[in-house]
């Protein structure tokens, strides 16, 4: 078993458990019970979507899919931000 | 994967290494996220993806990249210091919102925001009222809830 293959299937596994994360995530942002818990949960989907990029990007050799998790990562932030704004004010911008 | 073939076989099987515990840490941090009984226990489970897993998908990244263009590429370090400097500032600010929103459902006011005080009352006397807007004013009504209804 050459060392390229082990890389591949290794690339495989951590594409499919961010997949996973990301509908464990999901189930949170469906049953969770309070808005905290949502807002904790699609925070939380925003980074392993992220990752998920990353390793795309690596499995095809292609730099560009960088950009997308720069995107992801950025709109992550400012979500969350705005979000605990909201649930702690009652409005964002004060 | 025609790519793969060019790096050399320790830096593949150690790439390997990282990718494999990266996304493991991040999954157990979902895991956990779904497993933990109450909030604030599930504010803690996805630091675990949010550091160590952003760091080794990171730092794998940075290594493949580097070895397969033959010169150094440190553009995925922009991400790892963004994820660095960002995860704290959001996680306390959703840690305060939450213990904002269980003060208030204490208090008899779940899910509505506690009601501002009124411009009369400023003038009236202040618990600790700092900002002379009212801001930091206790409502009579919040501590005795009886009085309320």
């Amino acid at each position: 078993m050459s060392a390229n293959l082990i890389l591949e299937y290794a690339l495989s596994y951590a594409q499919i458990a961010m997949v996973v994360a990301i509908g464990l995530t999901c189930w949170r942002i469906i049953r969770g019970p309070r808005a905290q818990d949502r807002v904790l949960a699609i925070d939380t989907m925003y980074l392993n979507a992220m990752l998920l990029f990353l390793l795309i990007g690596m499995g095809n050799g292609n730099v560009f899919f960088f950009e997308g998790a720069l995107v992801i990562a950025v709109l992550g932030f400012i979500t969350t931000v705005c979000a605990a704004k909201f649930l702690m004010r009652g409005e964002v911008v004060e | 994967m025609s790519h793969l073939g060019d790096l050399p076989p320790v830096a593949a099987i150690l790439i390997a290494i990282f990718v494999v515990c990266g996304s493991s840490l991040a999954l157990l941090g979902s895991i956990g996220l779904v497993r933990l009984k109450s909030f604030y226990q599930r504010l803690h489970a996805p630091t675990m993806s949010y550091s160590y897993g952003t760091l080794l998908i990171v730092l794998g990244s940075m290594a493949m990249f580097s070895l397969l263009e033959e010169r150094p590429v440190v553009h995925e370090l922009i991400i790892g210091v963004f994820m660095l400097i960002t995860t704290p500032i959001s996680l306390l600010m959703l840690g305060r919102a939450a213990l904002r929103r269980d003060r208030d459902a204490k208090l008899g006011h779940d899910e509505i925001v506690p009601p501002r005080v009124v411009p009369e009352e400023i003038q009236s006397e202040a618990l600790r009222d700092l900002s002379q807007y009212g801001e930091g004013k206790l409502d009579r009504g919040l501590l005795s809830p009886s009085s309320h209804e």
